[in-house]
């Protein structure tokens, strides 16, 4: 029987795949490379791309991350997948949007706010009401 | 005492009511449970993140991330989650209590604060509140996405690189468990030693290309899936409380249903006695 070694891929919204493998295929960041059983400790960042996995018994498998990191030890192998593509642009237009929503809702009252605050009025009133009126039934 | 009609509407109204917050109440118990399950979903990966960069800390020695080293505290960041609905009991008074709190012990030591906000709620009291609100998110809805979070986080990470914070904090409600969720304040920045495992070996990865480069990824991502973890714990403790909640409010509307047909009871023969006490009288005075 093939030798096999232990494979998880996990992102940070949940588990993917878990399981024996006889061999795991994936887009490194310098390349193409193909990892079996008794691998050197290795550490690289992934491509977008697919992670090929040849399952215990010969059975094929593929998944599609959109990057990440993949990391191989003697008694396992973890692929911490992206879960979207990533790209410096892309997080800094993230940012940007971040910062720019914050100082457009300090500074106006958009009509969820006024919503929000008049909910908050409203249960103030309600709750002054129903103290009078329990004063009312004494 | 009212009329009976009155308290007829009224006990409807009640009753309608009612019926709302018993709806609202068990959709929140499902919504609680598919939400325990995401947050148990993010930590295969947080483990093995923490993992992997121990080891090349303990690989690398030479090189520091300055996520990795303390200063002196100047200026500190909050990345505050809070829910974007309300009706959700104390859940997100008891955590903006926590966080005042440690603001005035910051003031007292001279440091300012900014925040980035997560969610409605914390958005609308950090703008009373008068902090420094440098990032907003919200409407992440019932499956908050690790995209959410990115921009957010990207800004308090820029800004400690850029030494304008010092430390960077992380506040949300622990799921406990269905009856308690409590508010904590978590260290983001710089990590603390403790959660950079240090294993005893002796060897070192292969490195394709460069360590520091997939050092700094690989911090940037375990940061952010932190902040994710966040989220998504603060959304199971968000439908744990509005349960517990709801469940309060159906409990006493069917009290106070109870109270009212008694009192409309009371009313309706009250009403038939004095009826009927009319006809005798009249009966009499006939006869």
């Amino acid at each position: 029987m093939a030798m096999t070694v232990q494979l998880d891929v996990v992102s940070a919204e949940e588990k993917i795949f878990s399981g024996l493998v006889e061999s795991v295929q994936v887009t490194g960041s310098e390349g193409e490379l193909g990892v079996l059983p008794f691998h050197a400790p290795l550490l690289t960042p992934l491509k977008p791309g697919m992670v090929r996995i040849v399952k215990q018994f010969g059975e094929e498998h593929v998944i599609y991350v959109a990057g990440g990191v993949l990391e191989v030890q003697p008694d396992g192998i973890i692929v911490l997948a992206d879960v979207a593509v990533r790209g410096e642009d892309l997080d800094e237009q993230a940012a940007l949007d971040a910062q720019k929503r914050a100082t457009e809702q300090m500074k106006n009252a958009g009509a969820d706010f006024n919503y929000a605050e008049a909910a908050a009025q409203l249960a103030e009133a309600i709750a002054q009401l129903r103290v009078i009126q329990k004063l009312r039934k004494k | 005492m009212a009329g009976g009609k009155e308290i007829k509407s009224k006990i409807g109204s009640i009753n309608n009511t009612r019926k709302i917050t018993s709806a609202m109440e068990k959709v929140a118990v499902s919504k609680m449970r598919r939400a325990q399950e995401r947050v148990a979903a993010t930590r295969p990966y947080a483990e093995g993140m923490r993992k992997v960069i121990g080891n090349i800390a303990k690989g690398n020695i030479e090189y520091r991330h300055p996520y990795l080293s303390e200063r002196d505290i100047k200026r500190v960041g909050y990345i505050i989650i809070s829910t974007d609905r309300g009706l959700c009991g104390g859940l997100n008074t008891n955590e903006f209590k926590k966080v005042v709190l440690e603001m005035k012990s910051w003031k007292n030591q001279n440091v300012e604060a900014e925040f980035a906000v997560i969610g409605n709620k914390a958005t609308t009291f950090f703008k009373r509140f008068g902090g420094k609100v440098v990032a907003q998110q919200s409407g992440s809805g019932d499956v908050p996405r690790l995209a959410d979070v990115i921009g957010s986080v990207k800004v308090m990470l820029q800004a400690y690189l850029d030494g304008r914070i010092d430390r960077l904090f992380l506040v949300y409600n622990t799921f406990v468990n269905t009856m308690k969720q409590e508010p904590v304040i978590d260290q983001l920045l710089p990590l603390p030693q403790a959660d950079i495992a240090q294993q005893g070996h002796n060897w070192d990865y292969l490195y394709e290309p460069d360590p520091q480069p997939i050092l700094d990824m690989l911090l940037d991502r375990y940061i952010e899936s932190q902040v994710y973890q966040g989220v998504v714990e603060n959304a199971a403790s968000e439908h744990a409380a509005r349960m517990v909640a709801m469940k309060a409010a159906t409990d006493n509307a069917g009290d106070l249903m109870d109270d009212l047909k008694l009192v409309y009871n009371k009313a309706r023969q009250a009403a038939i006695t004095q009826e009927l006490s009319e006809i005798v009288a009249g009966a009499a005075a006939v006869g």
